[in-house]
């Protein structure tokens, strides 16, 4: 055996165990601030959750924050109604038309989107919308969430759909499928189970935004069910209350915060589920 | 090298065009950009029978069936001149859809490629879904070309489990059956066994054999041995040109062409 042959061995096991300690150290370091965050609100937000918090309406003492929840709740599934479909439809077009001009164009317009700061965003729709119409109101609010969204699910599905080999779109194009067909019921299919967190990620970015909703849904102390009215949110809730010098209101705060944690939580949940009951059918 | 005698005999004896011809390249190149992939093929294949397409690699023996079934022009900056007939009429004609080409011209790739998020059944019937033809009967069309490839004994109690799931030779012969349930006229076979072991080699060429009765098959090969079992027609590419196209064992015991000779006697390739 080569004389030197041992001690190389020797030393490179040694290397091996150092990468091993290094990168698990940093990701507990990448995991503390998570964890440290996650329990901090959890025990500054239980203290002040009650039943009354779900059930009444902003207010003084004792009131709840139902209607924030609500509001929260509604604005995110109506920006996520706007912003995911249309995202995935761009992202899809990027990658089965990557060679396009338009393609091009749209993707560097993408990526400026997503580099855009969100209270630019809200700004824009305030602009458009909320002047407009004269009145700040859900629709305005969800708008401005769908635009944060959309560069997110766009890039999302883009690169995902990248991904997918070749050889099944051609697979499927000999098969004489037509492209969209292609790119839908192969393409699309295949890259689902990524696309789906891509899109969780930025239904949970869009539930944390609170600039983008300061000039377009605004805040409002009472219930609307109306799309067209100003609207409360856990976001914008937490901001004002967080604002203010008064204790009660930054227990409040806290339970919003708790409560934004576990409406993500939640959302993700039920996502998976939907998505593996479709895969089984 | 001039002809021998015999193999003008074997000639006179069994003319070349005297047969049903299916499909028909006529000067026919095609181009990756500015690469010059095939230059002016023209021959002919014959309608149930198999023809097989030998010849060092980059020789251009895919993109010339490729170029059959218009998928050549699937990848970027590629582009053909020349013409193929199928029945007499040219797939390249403006009024024709190349997706109605390819239903007619199926394709089975070098690699396996079932779809991975579909079940065995479904990627039996994927091509006609991808069309948007619901089958009247699946359950009886699935069995048929399961059947056909010989592989329904071995997945009939698991065609709800993935298609990946199944082995390499098990996969391409579900590639084979998702293409043969569109019920193609002409099957394009690009390597079918590069990637396999030599028992589901041999499977599949037995396969081919079965086929060879109902469509029109085209088979590209590295393998001479393969080509010489399996087919009717061969012929030789060499440098994106029609060496030589002849029956089978012509090619095989009395090649014309030296370059021909040179390659089948392993000289080169």
């Amino acid at each position: 055996m080569t004389p030197g042959i041992e001690s190389a061995y020797a030393k490179r096991k040694i290397a091996a165990r150092a990468a091993t300690v290094a990168s698990s150290a940093a990701v507990v370091l990448a995991l503390a601030p998570l964890v440290a965050i996650f329990l901090h609100v959890a025990v500054r937000g239980v203290r002040a959750l009650s039943v009354s918090f779900f059930t009444e309406p902003v207010g003084a003492r004792g009131a709840g924050m139902a209607n924030a929840v609500f509001g929260t709740i509604q604005l995110v599934l109506l920006a996520s109604a706007m912003g995911i479909p249309l995202g995935i439809a761009g992202g899809l077009y990027l990658s089965e038309c990557r060679h396009t001009r338009l393609a091009r164009a749209v993707r560097f317009c993408a990526d400026v989107l997503a580099g855009v700061p969100s209270i630019l965003v809200g700004v824009a729709v305030y602009a458009v919308v909320v002047v407009r119409m004269k009145q700040f109101s859900a629709f305005a609010g969800a708008a401005a969430l769908a635009i944060v969204m959309l560069p997110l699910v766009v890039r999302t599905t883009d690169v995902l759909a990248r991904a997918v080999p070749d050889s099944l779109r051609e697979a499927a194009l000999a098969l004489g499928a037509t492209r969209w067909r292609t790119a839908i019921f192969v393409v699309l299919r295949t890259a689902a189970p990524g696309i789906r967190s891509g899109c969780m990620l930025a239904v949970a970015r869009v539930c944390g935004e609170t600039a983008p909703l300061l000039f377009t849904a605004y805040n409002n102390r009472f219930f609307n069910d109306s799309l067209f009215d100003p609207t409360s949110t856990l976001q914008v809730q937490i901001f004002t209350y967080t604002m203010t010098p008064n204790e009660d209101w930054h227990a409040q705060a806290w339970a919003a915060a708790l409560v934004l944690v576990a409406i993500v939580v939640v959302l993700d949940v039920l996502a998976r589920r939907l998505v593996e009951r479709k895969e089984v059918a | 090298m001039t002809e021998s005698i015999d193999s003008i005999r074997l000639r006179a004896a069994r003319p070349l065009e005297a047969e049903p011809v299916k499909m028909r390249a006529t000067s026919l190149s095609a181009w990756f950009g500015d690469k010059r992939a095939l230059s002016n093929i023209s021959m002919p294949l014959v309608e149930r029978k198999v023809t097989a397409v030998i010849g060092p690699s980059g020789c251009g023996k895919s993109t010339f069936i490729r170029c059959l079934n218009r998928m050549h022009e699937v990848v970027a900056g590629a582009r053909v001149s020349g013409d193929v007939l199928l029945d007499g009429k040219s797939i390249y004609a403006p009024d024709v859809d190349p997706v109605r080409v390819r239903r007619r011209v199926g394709m089975v790739f070098q690699k396996p490629n079932p779809f991975p998020t579909m079940s065995i059944r479904d990627n039996v019937l994927a091509g006609l879904r991808l069309s948007g033809i619901e089958p009247p009967d699946e359950d009886a069309l699935v069995e048929e070309v399961l059947g056909q490839v010989a592989l329904w004994d071995e997945v009939k109690d698991s065609l709800d489990r993935p298609g990946g799931e199944l082995s390499g030779g098990q996969q391409q012969r579900l590639c084979i059956a998702r293409c043969l349930a569109l019920e193609p006229e002409v099957v394009l076979m690009d390597e079918p066994c590069s990637s396999l072991d030599p028992v589901a080699t041999a499977k599949i060429e037995e396969l081919i054999h079965d086929l060879r009765d109902r469509y029109t098959i085209v088979v590209v090969t590295h393998s001479m041995q393969q080509a010489a079992r399996v087919s009717d027609y061969t012929a030789f590419f060499y440098l994106g040109e029609l060496v030589e196209y002849d029956h089978a064992d012509v090619i095989f015991t009395k090649p014309s062409d030296p370059r021909t000779e040179d390659y089948i006697t392993g000289r080169f390739g």
